[in-house]
């Protein structure tokens, strides 16, 4: 999933200070599973954001809509109805991902349409309250040849014939709270008897099917109507 | 005038370089164009820049252009000091982070080089490596305003000191007076002139109609009085040279331009005609302070374009000598 974090309480204000009436549109699928974005984030922040209007003298009304997803037009769409019936929305303040964000801007060409969230990475849950990086969303994944863990992501510098000379302890030299990815591979292929596959010199890889190829996008003509 | 963006006529030199003397002196100033090997040979560089050196005032080296792999613009501009002229070196934002550019910029002064111009960098799907990851750690605007940095504040960008020996660059950049969105050009013109340019060079011109239009507007922003306009132009070889360039993004060719070099006996020639036409039209245009010729593949071509524009001999300004 996409994880997300929600930006700082003033940070947020201050995209929103020049606005009397304020949408917030929360998203039900990955910010919600991540605690950032969801139909309770966006209840919480309202009451916040309505505290805080009023403490500072400058009171805002703000409206709530917790989308199914962000990302799907037909969703996105729902939000003509509240646009409707609440007059005088200033701003969009989205919880949704970047995705959720550009989403609904691009829908809604007069409205001003504002992050309420940093989109994080694409991980997962390790345990209540910790997430964790896990895919470099690279376009081809090597995942087969690495023993099911990402050097693209997971590895501070990439490195595709790891590990590099800062593996120490099992630890990354940037950070010794993070795992050395190699030191992960090596182990993961040790113990499944495939440490062959590490005596094969990877070469350069093809970033063009990352970001690094220019903006994606896939076509299904198989399943395009 | 603000400070920040003095064009150095009353102020004191920036670089010292022979392309900032000639243009503080008011000449107009030519600059031309060498395209580094696709090999370790110094060869063609050498003969080039001595082939040229006599008609412009300083020789621009690209970097890596079209995103192929070529010798590079600082060793090239060894070659182009060591044979006699001044090298503008070109540095795009492509394939090296921050780190990576204040190092090579402080290699290439120490080399003796004193211009650089600033770029992007053509994307590498164009280039022979579209597999590579490409880098653009900072742009081409926040790139004008490291290298000001690092010569008038002398730090580095991270805001450390430069404790002694400076880089100290005559700052260029460039400018597409033919891209869209066409209003907004100027305006991030002078924000490439507010960052610190000094000089910059533009895309090709052929229409001259669009690219006085995009003068007006510079001038009326004022921003020919804080930097030094050289308009870039192009030899064209035949008409099928100008039909590419047609198909090149923010390249534009009018069609009778085409047309012309089609029905021409001797196209290389009409192509040097056209050319000079161009400069001779440039030369009238309030604001543009020289020309950039880029014969690249036809750099012999540029010393009888030079000449037959009128732009020879080329003006020899004394350290010191610059008027205000």
């Amino acid at each position: 999933m996409i994880v997300a974090e929600q930006k700082r309480l003033e940070e947020i204000s201050s995209l929103i200070s020049d606005a009397a009436k304020v949408l917030i549109v929360g998203c039900k699928e990955c910010v919600t599973v991540c605690l950032a974005g969801g139909e309770r984030e966006v209840e919480i922040l309202a009451s916040t954001l309505n505290l805080k209007g009023k403490a500072d003298g400058n009171p805002i009304e703000i409206v709530t809509h917790t989308l199914q997803r962000q990302c799907e037009p037909e969703y996105v769409k729902e939000l003509e109805r509240v646009l409707d019936r609440e007059e005088g929305i200033d701003v969009i303040l989205s919880l949704g991902c970047g995705v959720g964000v550009q989403f609904i801007a691009e829908h809604y060409p007069d409205y001003w349409v504002v992050p309420g969230l940093n989109t994080t990475f694409a991980g997962g849950t390790l345990e209540e309250g910790k997430w964790a990086e896990r895919c470099g969303l690279c376009g081809e994944c090597v995942l087969h040849r690495t023993g099911g863990i990402c050097p693209i992501i997971r590895c501070s510098k990439s490195i595709l014939n790891g590990p590099c000379g800062g593996s120490q302890d099992g630890k990354c030299e940037v950070d010794d709270g993070v795992d050395c990815a190699w030191q992960l591979i090596y182990d993961r292929l040790k113990g499944l008897g495939r440490l062959e596959l590490l005596t094969v010199l990877e070469p350069p890889k093809d970033w063009s099917k990352a970001r690094h190829g220019g903006p994606r996008a896939v076509v299904r003509e198989d399943v395009r109507l | 005038m603000n400070a920040l963006v003095d064009k150095g006529a009353d102020g004191a030199m920036k670089s010292g370089s022979n392309l900032e003397r000639v243009l503080r002196s008011g000449h107009f100033a030519v600059t031309a164009e060498v395209g580094p090997p696709q090999s370790a040979s110094s060869k063609g560089v050498i003969k080039h820049t001595k082939h040229m050196k006599d008609y412009c005032d300083a020789v621009n080296l690209t970097d890596n252009q079209t995103a192929v792999v070529r010798l590079s613009s600082i060793a090239a501009a060894v070659h182009v000091i060591n044979s006699g002229a001044e090298p503008v070196i070109q540095m795009t934002c492509r394939d090296r982070n921050r780190i990576a550019m204040q190092s090579d910029l402080l290699g290439a002064y120490s080399l003796g080089a004193r211009n650089i111009l600033c770029l992007s960098g053509d994307h590498q799907s164009f280039g022979n490596h579209p597999t590579a990851k490409n880098v653009h750690d900072i742009d081409s605007i926040q790139l004008v305003k490291m290298i000001k940095d690092m010569r008038d504040e002398k730090r580095f960008v991270c805001g450390d000191d430069i404790k002694a020996n400076e880089p100290r660059f005559f700052i260029g950049a460039a400018a597409n007076p033919f891209a869209d969105p066409f209003e907004f050009r100027v305006v991030r013109l002078a924000k490439k002139v507010n960052a610190g340019a000094d000089f910059i060079q533009t895309q090709a011109v052929y229409d001259l109609e669009r690219f006085e239009e995009w003068m007006k507007a510079v001038r009326e922003a004022g921003l020919h009085e804080k930097t030094h306009i050289l308009a870039g132009v192009i030899p064209p070889k035949s008409a099928g040279a100008l039909r590419y360039m047609k198909k090149v993004p923010g390249m534009m060719i009018p069609d009778h331009l085409i047309e012309r070099m089609k029905k021409a006996e001797d196209p290389k020639e009409e192509g040097v005609k056209l050319c000079v036409e161009i400069i001779e039209a440039l030369k009238g245009i309030e604001g543009v302070s020289g020309v950039h010729i880029m014969a690249i593949m036809w750099e012999d071509i540029v010393p009888e374009v030079v000449e037959r524009a009128g732009l020879y001999p080329r003006p020899e300004v004394a350290a010191g000598e610059q008027t205000a």
